[in-house]
């Protein structure tokens, strides 16, 4: 359909972007790929040295690195599972007619929009304070004398709720759109069948949300992977740190170039894993 | 779910949904409520919200303390710039894709052939790089050394099939900052690994980190492939017979491009540009390490807060209002349209 004319200019109007998301892609991984096999402390710059495949020994030796690495499964594995639960929950009572539909939309998807740093301070101080906080108010009301010290012993564990509340409107957003194009004369044959709701959700909803449901899945551990603010600014670092925290206080607190470039580098292997998946499931439906 | 409804079921459902809804907007709506009551207040706010007084004091102090003017000009001005740069490079390259694509490569190289230029171009490069001590002294040095590691990758996109080009741009968005960020610190630092003193062209002073010029290029690099996605979705979906029209009564590809293609891609062009000011607004990973004070965006500015001689929680409520309340509104006028954005496409 495109004339010689427009093919040939439109094939160099796609070179800027190759140019710098290549650009973007190659040379901070090669030069973290180049840092990993160095011996290079930012408090000793001038004394460099060739270090082998020593800063992944010392990397994976740590171990902060197997706490946090369960730490991070556990954070991308339950967010992913409560938001899927959720999201088809609130899908499903989203799509039914109801009053104040669109307002109760507005303010379920809400929490994706607030910033990292804002959701964690506001959850850490506003509402689960030991003393001062919301669910403390609450527990009190109910009798209780002591109420949950959340960051304090369960930091793992805040940090998922508030990573749920803000992943939860993006997983029912998706869902959502989702489900509403099903197919029309499915819905009515089923309701003119007189299919009970369970099985109608059972056979012909489940089915349809499958895809959408692995797009979400693999998106999720995407951006879940590279959770850092959230657990930044609470300064739970230490007890819930995950990979990508690792990774940061290795150079910032450590000052250590070459352990922190070979954490990078693990992450980059953790994440190359899943986005393959994801190009696969795409792709998939770039032909159809 | 369109299975019959009675009146009793609509009531259930509509009680439900909206204690589910408000039960999840409940924290914004607490620090909404916090933000206007006295420091005291604020900390005894479960017992009696609705009985202490309400007050605006709290938004002046956080301004006066902690500037929060400077902070929304620099959010605006690296979520604005960033997505203005991101369409300059986006918009081509999603027309492209969508009205002239490339159903198979463009030319037979095996893979092997590719392999062997990119990693050969790439191994000179660090040759090159390795008897010169790791520094290019000289600028020339420097852009050619930057060219040996691109081109050869652009060039082996580039000749791939437009559904090949589209999927690498997607695995370029699947790197973790993590992988990134010793490299991106380094570079970006003043006494970081590139000499920055060329001869004639001397940047040994500049210091990119927490600068816009750091900035804003970076936050565009990692929205890129969203927006380029987003875009082509958009464009995909433009009838093609009404640019063959325009062709047919002799109109050249300017004006096809200005007079026909745009005004019909505005909608798509105007809902992608949002995603990009939303996920740019909400910045945190690069904003907390790379900026610190002359070009820190809001995500930084409420991380202030969270030093334990900032325990204030009036003003940070005030401050995570200030904060939110734009990006909200903007959310909520384009949730519709964010769901392509959101998952490449893949759920329309």
């Amino acid at each position: 359909m495109a004339t010689n004319q427009s093919r040939a200019i439109g094939k160099w109007a796609l070179a800027p972007s190759l140019i710098v998301l290549s650009a973007w892609a190659f040379v901070p991984l090669a030069l973290t790929i180049y840092f990993a096999f160095l011996r290079y402390n930012l408090q000793d710059p001038d004394n460099t040295s060739w270090f082998g495949l020593s800063n992944f020994y010392y990397f994976l030796s740590d171990p902060y690195f197997t706490k946090d690495f369960i730490n991070t499964i556990l954070l991308v594995g339950s967010t992913i599972i409560f938001t899927i639960a959720g999201g088809v929950g609130l899908a499903v009572l989203l799509d039914q007619p109801f009053w104040g539909r669109g307002i109760v939309r507005l303010l379920m998807i809400s929490p994706f929009f607030i910033m990292p740093t804002v959701s964690s301070l506001v959850w850490k101080n506003l509402i689960m304070h030991p003393v001062f906080g919301l669910f403390a108010g609450i527990q009190r009301f109910f009798g209780s004398t002591e109420p949950i010290d959340w960051f304090g012993h369960y930091p793992l564990i805040s940090v998922i709720i508030i990573v749920t509340w803000q992943w939860l409107p993006y997983a029912t957003l998706i869902l959502l759109t989702a489900m509403q194009s099903l197919d029309g004369e499915q819905k009515d044959a089923a309701a003119m069948d007189g299919a009970p709701p369970l099985s109608y959700f059972r056979y012909i909803v489940l089915p349809h949300l499958s895809r959408p449901i692995t797009v979400v899945i693999l998106i999720e551990t995407i951006f879940l992977l590279n959770i850092f603010a959230e657990i930044k600014v609470t300064s739970v670092g230490g007890f819930a740190g995950n990979l990508t925290y690792l990774v940061f206080s290795q150079l910032n607190d450590a000052n250590d170039v070459g352990a922190a470039a070979a954490g990078g580098i693990i992450a980059v292997i953790l994440a190359n894993i899943v986005s393959y998946f994801l190009v696969r499931i795409v792709g998939k439906n770039l032909e159809g | 779910m369109a299975l019959k409804q009675t009146t009793g079921q609509k009531i259930t459902i509509t009680i439900v949904a909206w204690v589910i809804g408000l039960l999840l907007f409940f924290p914004i709506l607490w620090t909404a409520i916090a933000a206007f009551k006295t420091e005291s207040d604020a900390y005894t706010l479960p017992q009696n919200f609705l009985t202490t007084p309400w007050t605006l004091e709290n938004f002046g102090i956080v301004q006066e303390r902690s500037d929060y003017v400077l902070y929304i000009r620099n959010t605006v001005i690296i979520a604005g710039l960033s997505t203005l740069l991101g369409l300059v490079f986006a918009v081509p390259a999603a027309w492209s894709m969508a009205f002239a694509p490339q159903s198979k490569p463009t030319n037979n190289w095996s893979g092997y052939t590719w392999l062997a230029i990119i990693f050969g171009s790439g191994g000179l490069a660090a040759l090159i790089l390795y008897f010169m001590g790791w520094h290019p002294t000289n600028f020339l040095v420097g852009i050619i050394l930057l060219l040996m590691f691109v081109v050869p990758v652009s060039a082996w996109v580039w000749t791939r099939a437009t559904k090949d080009t589209l999927l690498w741009m997607l695995s370029t968005k699947m790197m973790p900052p993590a992988g990134a960020l010793i490299s991106i610190y380094l570079l970006f630092n003043r006494n970081g690994l590139v000499y920055k003193d060329w001869g004639w062209i001397d940047l040994s002073d500049y210091n990119l980190v927490d600068s816009f010029w750091g900035m804003v290029p970076l936050v565009m690099l990692l929205n890129l492939p969203i927006i380029i996605w987003m875009l082509y979705t958009y464009f995909k979906e433009l009838p093609v017979e009404i640019l063959e029209a325009a062709r047919m009564d002799g109109a050249s590809l300017w004006n096809e491009l200005t007079q026909v293609l745009t005004p019909m891609a505005m909608p798509g062009i105007a809902s992608t540009c949002l995603l990009n000011l939303i996920l740019a607004w909400n910045e945190a990973f690069w904003s907390l390490n790379l900026t610190n004070k002359f070009a820190a965006p809001l995500s930084f500015f409420i991380s202030e807060y969270s030093s334990p001689e900032g325990q204030f929680w009036a003003k940070l409520s005030a401050a995570s209002i200030m904060a939110i309340v734009p990006i909200l509104i903007v959310g909520w006028f384009s949730q519709k349209q964010l769901v392509r954005g959101l998952t490449f496409g893949a759920v329309k």
